[in-house]
């Protein structure tokens, strides 16, 4: 099982049940897409974000894999998603640290999906105790 | 010099205060070693041989008067008494305890410094020529640029994980003093045909394990660019680095197996999404830098006429001296490198008197060499002899830039987890070999450059001799190599050949200068010079001839 967390600290699963996850290929390789809605995605960590673009405005949530704390390529994945326009949310799902939390935000990741092991040994209030202080980015991009 | 805003202030303080809380978190078992560690690199704390070690960074190598003195209060009370200044112009403390690490943090944080990312895969502090500002060949003082890099890189939240640690080096000179060749990127500062300021920009250079001259990406980046392609290099790299292997995680790999061609495509596509992207810098930030370096407040006096001056000052004028960009002044490079003494160790007793002549004759201003020197950069020639007097009171007049005993070496078996052999007593050896001034000076300029294990911290690979101390089955051995150059014409040096044992290090490297005292045409062809002309071969014969015959006999 797994804990999500955003801003405001550990919350429910907000992934509607009637919701569809698909692995990325399935929109790549032509398939045709489910009827259902909403439609989540979940990235393989080698993949270029660009390729999703034709199918953004479909896709409710993207699912970053973290498969260590030291691999840092989902903060390029996010921040790349944004750049490229995306809007839906983004979930960061695996192995990331209280201390990576703000930099998460600050990519455009809105919510962490860590193990409940993890969860157990970072309970809320450490979450809840990150400073979200802007950094040196948004003060020399003033109009980022 | 660049002083803290209130921004620069209220950062440093809460990252101490984070940090304080993370050392919590792990001595309460909240956060695992593994999970600490990537936390402590990135606020400078190594954990070495004997002890924790503290990287403290001094960027782009400038600090005052007031900030030498908290080192040296630093060094009294949590360390040794002294500290040791590195080969990316940093300032490290051997011996801090793990729950002390966040007052030093916070004693460093009072007086506008920190030792953020000065480890870790991140960007690490940047670096630049120790003579910005002064240097009489300067096109443009580097450090604004530098400290753009410095507020750009510091906390970014995209690239804190990067593959492998990453190194910019900026100069503004087209003399290279910052060696931003063997960097991860390197600028120069340069101008077009328009007359317009830019960069060149080079990537890929390193030294370590697997030594590699940058390659020029892109040959003029207008300078409202530099933030924009900057991010555009790093995101091709946090994304298509390799992460399989930590020994081919740099820069210089992913250049090598992508090929400059098809990584520079990368590059520029992604150049073109962040400048439609990235907002410009803030005028007002981008100005407030710019005016932090704005030139002193010149000294009027002249300069002396044909002054008179003893032996001790003239030859301390001749090797230690450099030409200021105004004539009445002059740069004086304070050697950390005694006969006999470890390069770069610098007691709190000496830190307070450069703190002190900084301040009365520098325009309080140092430098950090990435040669493990201090520099004071603005002294007024009328003041060179009381500077010279002060400091040879103090144990620092020793007359050796740029000679064979001011040696690069990096800390080795002594103090270092990776080293394979030892490297500050080969320096101590060869310095003293060679102890006699006068004799330094008939060898001319020569830099030799020592590293205690294959990553190189040493500059080996650039040293016009570079000594690589590897283990042979338990027992030290050093390889010799030969033409090595850091500056603007950056060269790997070739290897001689089987290496030395311990014992015989020091001999080897009496020969190569010997053969060079016989085989140079003019006193003034130097080392370097000399080999370009002559080739590998005379000096592979002083170091194996003797010994062949020896073995034969």
């Amino acid at each position: 099982m797994t804990q999500i967390i955003d801003s405001t600290g550990f919350i429910a699963e907000t992934w509607p049940e009637d919701g569809v996850t698909l692995d990325f290929d399935n929109l790549w390789t032509g398939q045709d897409l489910p009827i259902e809605q909403p439609l989540a995605v979940r990235f393989e960590i080698g993949m270029e974000p660009e390729n999703l673009s034709p199918w953004f405005h479909k896709v409710a949530m993207v699912i970053l894999p973290f498969g260590t704390s030291a691999d840092g390529r989902g903060f390029s994945l996010a921040r790349k998603l944004r750049q490229l326009g995306y809007t839906g949310v983004i979930r960061a799902e695996g192995h990331i640290l209280v201390d990576q939390f703000r930099a998460a935000l600050r990519v455009g990741i809105d919510q962490v999906a860590i193990s409940d092991e993890q969860a157990t040994r970072n309970p809320a209030h450490q979450w809840l105790a990150v400073n979200h202080a802007p950094g040196y980015q948004a003060a020399l991009f003033a109009a980022e | 010099m660049y002083s803290y805003s209130n921004f620069d202030s209220d950062f440093v303080h809460s990252r101490v205060k984070e940090f304080r809380g993370q050392v919590e978190r792990r001595l309460d078992g909240s956060l695992t070693e593994d999970e600490f560690k990537p936390l402590r690199l990135m606020n400078g704390l190594y954990l070495q041989l004997h002890a924790y070690m503290l990287r403290v960074a001094v960027p782009y190598g400038t600090l005052n008067g007031r900030q030498m003195r908290q080192l040296a209060h630093i060094a009294d009370t949590w360390d040794k008494g002294y500290g040791h200044f590195t080969t990316r112009q940093n300032i490290q403390f051997n011996w801090p305890k793990l729950q002390d690490v966040p007052d030093i943090l916070e004693a460093l944080a009072d007086v506008g410094m920190h030792a953020i990312q000065t480890s870790g895969n991140c960007i690490r502090n940047v670096t630049s020529d120790h003579y910005a500002g002064a240097a009489a060949d300067e096109i443009e003082d580097p450090r604004p640029t530098a400290e753009l890099i410095r507020q750009w890189s510091t906390d970014h939240p995209e690239f804190a994980y990067l593959p492998r640690k990453f190194k910019v080096a900026v100069t503004g000179s087209p003399n290279d003093r910052a060696v931003t060749k063997a960097h991860d990127i390197g600028l120069r500062m340069v101008r077009n045909d328009a007359g317009e300021p830019g960069y060149e920009v080079v990537i890929g250079g390193g030294l370590g394990r697997t030594p590699m001259v940058g390659k020029v990406v892109r040959d003029f980046l207008p300078k409202a660019d530099l933030l924009a392609y900057l991010e555009a290099i790093l995101q091709v790299y946090n994304l298509s680095g390799r992460r399989d292997n930590k020994y081919k995680a740099r820069i210089k790999i992913l250049v090598h197996e992508t090929g400059l061609e098809e990584l520079r495509a990368r590059i520029e596509d992604t150049f073109a999404r962040q400048c439609r992207l990235l907002p410009d810098v803030d005028p007002a930030t981008l100005a407030r830098i710019e005016a932090a370096f704005a030139a002193p407040d010149w000294d009027s006096r002249p300069a002396p006429q044909a002054p008179v001056v003893e032996a001790g000052l003239r030859s301390f004028i001749d090797t230690n001296v450099t030409a200021h960009k105004r004539p009445e002044y002059a740069i004086v490079s304070v050697s950390i490198k005694p006969i006999g003494g470890t390069p770069g160790d610098a007691t709190s007793a000496q830190m307070r008197t450069l703190a002190d002549l900084a301040e009365r004759y520098s325009h309080d201003e140092l430098r950090i060499s990435h040669e493990q020197n201090v520099i004071l950069p603005h002294v007024h020639r009328a003041d060179l002899a009381a500077v010279y007097a002060e400091l040879r009171a103090a144990g620092l007049a020793t007359a050796n830039i740029g000679l064979v005993s001011d040696i690069i070496a990096c800390p080795g078996m002594d103090y270092c987890a990776l080293a394979t052999a030892r490297s500050i007593p080969i320096a101590q050896q060869i310095s003293e070999a060679f102890a006699d001034l006068d004799a330094q000076r008939d060898i001319g300029p020569l830099k030799i450059k020592i590293s205690g294990c294959i990553n190189a911290c040493g500059h080996h690979h650039v040293g016009h001799i570079g000594i690589l101390g590897l283990d042979r089955a338990g027992v030290e051995n050093y390889q010799i190599t030969l033409g090595g150059d850091g500056t603007e014409t950056t060269t790997i040096g070739t290897r001689t050949g089987p290496g030395f044992a311990y014992d015989e290090i020091v001999p080897a490297v009496q020969r190569l200068i010997e053969a060079y005292l016989d085989i140079r045409e003019t006193a003034e062809e130097t080392f370097l010079q000399t080999y370009r002309r002559v080739g590998l071969d005379p000096f592979k014969a002083a170091l194996y001839e003797a010994e062949d015959a020896a073995r034969a006999a």
